[in-house]
């Protein structure tokens, strides 16, 4: 074999390489290089013209030196001029040099360009290979520009050889891959599709990879490909394992070949011809058949490829999750696995049933194997299979083995790695939320996670179990008993006296009846703690302390002697100090029908999606929540871009968790104004994902109402009210003019313009929002030189939008004398998701005759946008999960509009959302997202239009999480374009 | 898909390597580290994969040297760890019993063997025998 020392003899390049490697020290080293770049320099400036040998060999050289690590700065022209050689070892050494040490001269990318140009054409298959090889490896974008176009034209020429097919293959994949730009689709797309069909199997192989890549972006163009794959495979798998010759890895038949194909294939859904799917089917049939036979070879060679089918195989059937009698096949393939004694099957085989858990149709199969599961999560040493070991036990989880998983979990948390306890803690919390079947086993099991493993629990967890305390008066009185008794333990964790605070302070009173665990008892035992804690925790203490003097009066004077201590009332920290003064002030001077409301229990939290979840979605990434989500392996994502059609959520039996959790199939109830004005600081903790750091640092406003009952009216609608009270009744005002739908149109997405104008009066707006609060400054300008008398703007909330929206109008002086302006300013705030706008009505006498004027005022819902930035992956994982036909509204609809991206641009940002770049992988679409500000509630919002500019045509797509949302907001900007 | 494939030996110093997706030069290095670092600390008993960043590794070791390849949650473990031992094949016939010395002295060699059958994982050994300069 010719190794670069013998092959050819490059003895002066044998003999550097020995003496380097000779060399003693780093000095030796560095003189004898030094030595020899002079040589080779006076060598290549010397009169005399070097042979091709020579200057191969001092190339070669060069190349050794820089592969050691130092700055080659000369030679480059002599390695050019290698290219135009004739013979295989000088070309193929200027093409090594030319690869490794590109560098962007333009002088020398020209040359470079012109000899590759002239091998690609030079008909000799070996320097073409050279030359493809080259570009591939370079791969640059010049490189690219330069000969994109002439590739796929050698790719699928007929009268090139196969190695050269080949290499044309992968080099236009590495050179799509680098700028997708760059290479032309066109009528050799079809062609390339029949390379599946080639005789030579490189070809093929280098096809695969090809045509994997591309039919990504344009699934359309590579159908045809999905039977030429099945018959490939089907003579490849049903071959006898020596028929394949040069291709057969110790006696299995093209594995790596058939792996590929099978990837292929999972771009697809499964074929519909009935032929191509039974000869398909078979082929899957006969893959899990070979895995039961006898093996061919003893050698770990021969398993591992086969395996490595088998596995790819499993992922198809996963796929296409349609074959309920193939999945349990695999199911019970994947079972034998996990006891096999090699690691690496095991930890395949616990991967894979992770993905067909989630199957309805093998489920319960996966189910089967809990024990192994468990086995494995306690006897395995490697920490990454058990941690697959702990995913699949998250995914097999069910109503049926919730217990008995959520136990094992939990034992193996006390001993479990510290990097993959808190990813344990989430998923404890969330099963034993999700299938709680008595909820005092569930406040159990949350406070078994905080015993074992306080510091992992995160604020999301201990959020989560006083949300559901609060919300279900049934486990109350067990959850004080139990976090009573959980507090006595001598050393007991923060997060424990947190939780206890927190539930002893709203329900002692259920166990206060019982003389162990007495109000004295219960205040002595949580201020035994007190000291031991951090700020946040005391502040959440001296929380509890005020709710006992209200549920145990006895306990008052205590109570107060410790607020009315130094260390509390001048307490280094503000907030400890602040709310020691006010809870003392409280309790001495407000009657005890005031305290016993003040400090009433609170109310119960509006649903909303578990923060858990959330929090776990957002560790894992989109994608990876494995059976959380939908589980199966998504393919590519360019499916859900691909066709946009809401697919009704299958029902199967691990459906979404959201689902389970009873949060998806009812949009959550919407709070009402009353407990949303109390301003219940726990209830915006909880919203936002760990928005607000924790209870402790609260702004100073909020701190108080935490402890507030309900207020009877939100008191934003108290300073709303007198407005309305002045204002005549809607009976009053006359319809709205004609044009007001189309004055409206004008601003939404603006703000600032001229509302309304006619030869007496300009109605001016200016105005500005933030989250859901707005300020409108309207200008009414007096166009005639005669004063307007009893001058009155107004405005009007028609039907429910009172609830809705709250506009606090200023009055204007009644006069506006000719030519003058007034402005009158209104501050807006939404309360929650409306449909309709306010009605401006304006009245004035003019010359003694009365003037009415009705608009409509320019406040539409998407005002209260607030444009959100996301990444493509996150913008599709939630543009699933708005999947329900009724969460989507869409319209099409032709441009009234000359089609001006940049204008669509500035409408889309006009009204709101962000705009995503690089989301939608074609670039001449939008895509944007934002959320809806209200007090009540927030509305996520998701929208893609898709402009048609051959046929005039837009198509605007928009989900949120709320019905007529959808609908409103497709409405309003339908009309914009 | 392969984002990366390094031959390293236990000293961490890399021997060979080649990317498939762009990474700064002084992030190689950083990387080249992290990787031989966790590959170092695993035992036998440990299965061949490890989950890093938002990619998988997947090593073998061969003596001194490991062989690591980087690859995105697409592709097939099993596959490409038996073409790590493919490869290794290949070179052992290329120099007759191949050793750290020869990837490191022929590094020239190695990297067009490497650069010229990356892509088809299949044919090593075939195009070796291709090739010309056996003739």
């Amino acid at each position: 074999m010719p190794a670069v020392s013998k092959g050819d003899g490059m003895r002066g390049l044998a003999v550097f390489i020995s003496d380097i490697r000779n060399c003693k020290s780093k000095e030796a080293e560095i003189k004898r290089i030094n030595k020899e770049l002079a040589n080779i320099r006076s060598k290549f400036k010397g009169d005399k013209a070097l042979d091709g040998y020579s200057k191969k060999k001092y190339v070669c050289k060069l190349l050794f030196i820089f592969l050691l690590g130092h700055d080659i700065d000369f030679g480059h022209m002599e390695a050019v001029n290698l290219l135009s050689s004739n013979k295989y070892t000088e070309k193929q050494i200027g093409y090594l040099f030319i690869s490794v040490l590109v560098n962007s001269n333009s002088e020398l990318i020209r040359l470079i360009n012109n000899a590759i140009k002239n091998d690609l054409a030079s008909r000799n298959p070996t320097f073409m290979c050279l030359a493809l090889h080259c570009i591939a490896n370079v791969g640059s974008r010049e490189m690219g520009e330069a000969f994109a176009a002439d590739i796929p034209r050698i790719l699928v020429a007929g009268d090139s050889m196969d190695s050269v097919k080949q290499s044309a293959a992968l080099c236009l994949l590495r050179l799509y891959k680098a700028s997708p730009d760059l290479v032309p689709m066109g009528e050799w797309t079809a062609r390339v599709v029949h390379l599946l069909n080639d005789q030579h199997m490189g070809v093929v192989t280098a096809a695969v990879s090809l045509i994997t890549c591309l039919c990504k972006k344009n699934p359309d163009d590579f159908k045809t490909c999905v039977s030429l794959a099945v018959s490939r495979l089907s003579r490849i798998v049903s071959s006898a394992s020596t028929d394949l010759q040069d291709y057969t890895y110790y006696f299995v038949p093209a594995p790596w070949l058939s792996v590929k194909l099978l990837r292929l294939l999972q771009c697809y859904p499964p074929p519909e011809d009935a032929a191509v799917k039974g000869r398909l089917v078979e082929c899957l049939e006969t893959v899990l058949n070979k895995a039961q036979e006898p093996p061919k070879s003893k050698k770990v060679q021969h398993s591992n490829a086969k395996n490595a089918i088998l596995f790819e195989t499993i992922s198809l059937i996963i796929h296409y999750d349609s074959e309920p009698n193939l999945l349990v096949r695999a199911c019970n393939q994947l079972g034998q696995f996990l006891q096999h004694r090699e690691t690496n099957l095991r930890y395949l085989a616990l991967e894979s049933m992770c993905t067909l858990a989630s199957s309805e149709f093998s489920h319960e199969a996966v189910k089967t194997h809990i024990d192994t599961v468990i086995n494995a999560l306690k006897t395995e040493r490697d920490v990454s299979v058990r941690q697959r070991a702990a995913d699949l036990l998250y995914a097999m989880c069910d109503r049926s083995n919730a217990k008995q998983i959520v136990s094992e979990m939990l034992r193996y948390l006390e001993t479990a790695d510290y990097a993959i306890r808190e990813e344990i803690v989430l998923k404890v919390a969330i099963l034993a939320e999700k299938y709680a079947v008595d909820y005092s086993w569930y406040v159990d099991t949350i406070l078994n996670l905080i015993r074992i493993a306080g510091d992992y629990v995160s604020e999301e967890v201990w959020y989560r179990v006083l949300q559901i305390v609060t919300n279900r008066d049934d486990v109350q009185g067990y959850a004080a008993k139990t976090v009573f008794e959980a507090l006595q333990a001598p050393a007991c964790h923060e997060n424990m006296v947190k939780v206890g605070g927190y539930i002893l302070g709203e329900f002692g009173n259920l166990i206060a009846g019982d003389p162990r665990s007495s109000p004295p008892v219960q205040f002595s035992l949580l201020h035994s703690k007190f000291h031991l804690c951090s700020v946040a925790t005391r502040a959440l203490l001296l929380s509890t302390y005020i709710k006992f003097i209200n549920l145990f009066p006895e306990t008052k004077a205590t109570i107060q002697g410790v607020l009315r201590a130094g260390s509390q009332l001048r307490n280094a920290d503000v907030e400890l100090q602040q709310r020691a003064v006010e809870y003392l002030t409280l309790s001495s001077v407000a009657s005890t029908d005031v305290l016993a409301t003040v400090l009433e229990e609170m109310p119960p939290f509006p649903e909303r999606e578990s923060s858990i979840l959330a929090k776990l979605k957002r560790k894992k990434g989109p994608g990876a929540g494995s059976a959380l989500d939908d589980g199966r392996r998504d393919p590519s994502s360019n499916d859900i871009n691909g066709g946009m059609e809401p697919t009704p959520s299958t029902v199967s039996t691990p459906s979404p968790s959201a689902d389970l959790l009873g949060l998806r199939a009812a949009p959550p109830p919407a709070a009402p104004p009353a407990s949303a004005g109390a301003g219940n600081l726990l209830v915006d903790v909880f919203d936002g994902p760990a928005a607000q750091p924790s209870l402790g640092p609260t702004p100073e406003e909020a701190f108080l109402s935490e402890l507030e009952p309900p207020a009877p009216e939100s008191p934003m609608a108290l300073l709303a009210d007198p407005a309305p009270a002045a204002d005549p009744g809607p009976e009053d005002i006359g319809p709205p003019i004609p044009e007001a739908d189309e004055l409206l149109n004008k601003f939404v997405c603006k703000n600032n313009g001229v509302l309304f104008e006619n030869q007496l009066l300009q109605i001016g707006v200016k105005s500005e929002f933030r989250q859901n609060l707005g300020r409108m400054y309207l200008f009414y300008g007096n166009k005639t030189s005669v004063q307007f008398q009893n001058f009155s703007p107004t405005v009007v909330h028609p039907g429910d939008l009172q609830t809705q929206l709250a506009v606090q109008t200023k009055r204007v002086a009644a006069q506006v004398d000719g030519g003058a302006q007034v402005q009158q300013v209104l501050n807006i705030e939404c309360l929650r998701d409306f449909l309709t706008p306010p009605l401006l009505s304006v009245r004035f006498r003019y010359g003694g005759a009365p003037q009415a004027l009705t608009l409509k005022l320019p406040v539409t819902i998407n005002k209260f946008f607030q444009p959100t930035e996301m990444a493509a992956q996150d913008f599709f994982q939630r543009w699933k999960q708005l999947s329900l036909p009724q969460q989507e509204a869409q319209k099409i609809f032709k441009a009234n509009h000359p089609m001006d991206a940049e204008v669509t641009k500035a409408k889309l940002l006009g009204f709101g959302s962000a705009l995503l770049d690089n989301v939608d992988p074609n670039p001449e679409n939008f895509v944007g997202a934002g959320i809806i500000q209200t007090k009540a509630l927030q509305v996520g919002c998701l929208l893609r239009l898709e402009p048609n500019a051959q046929a005039q045509m837009y198509r605007l797509t928009l989900r949120t999480s709320k019905e007529p949302v959808s609908r409103h907001l497709c409405e309003l900007l339908a009309q914009q374009f | 898909m392969i984002k990366f494939f390094l031959m390293v030996n236990k000293q961490g110093q890399t021997r060979l390597s080649k990317y498939y997706e762009h990474v700064d030069i002084n992030k190689r290095t950083l990387l080249e580290t992290e990787v031989i670092k966790s590959c170092l600390s695993r035992s036998n008993e440990q299965c061949s994969f490890i989950e890093y960043k938002d990619f998988k590794l997947i090593y073998r070791q061969y003596a001194a040297l490991f062989i690591v390849v980087g690859v995105n949650d697409t592709e097939n473990e099993m596959a490409i760890y038996e073409f790590i031992h493919n490869f290794v094949e290949v070179l052992d016939e290329y120099f007759s019993r191949v050793s750290e010395l020869d990837v490191s002295f022929f590094n020239t060699v190695f990297h067009s063997t490497w650069q010229m059958h990356s892509g088809p994982y299949q044919v090593l050994v075939l195009a070796l025998e291709d090739d010309p300069t056996s003739v």
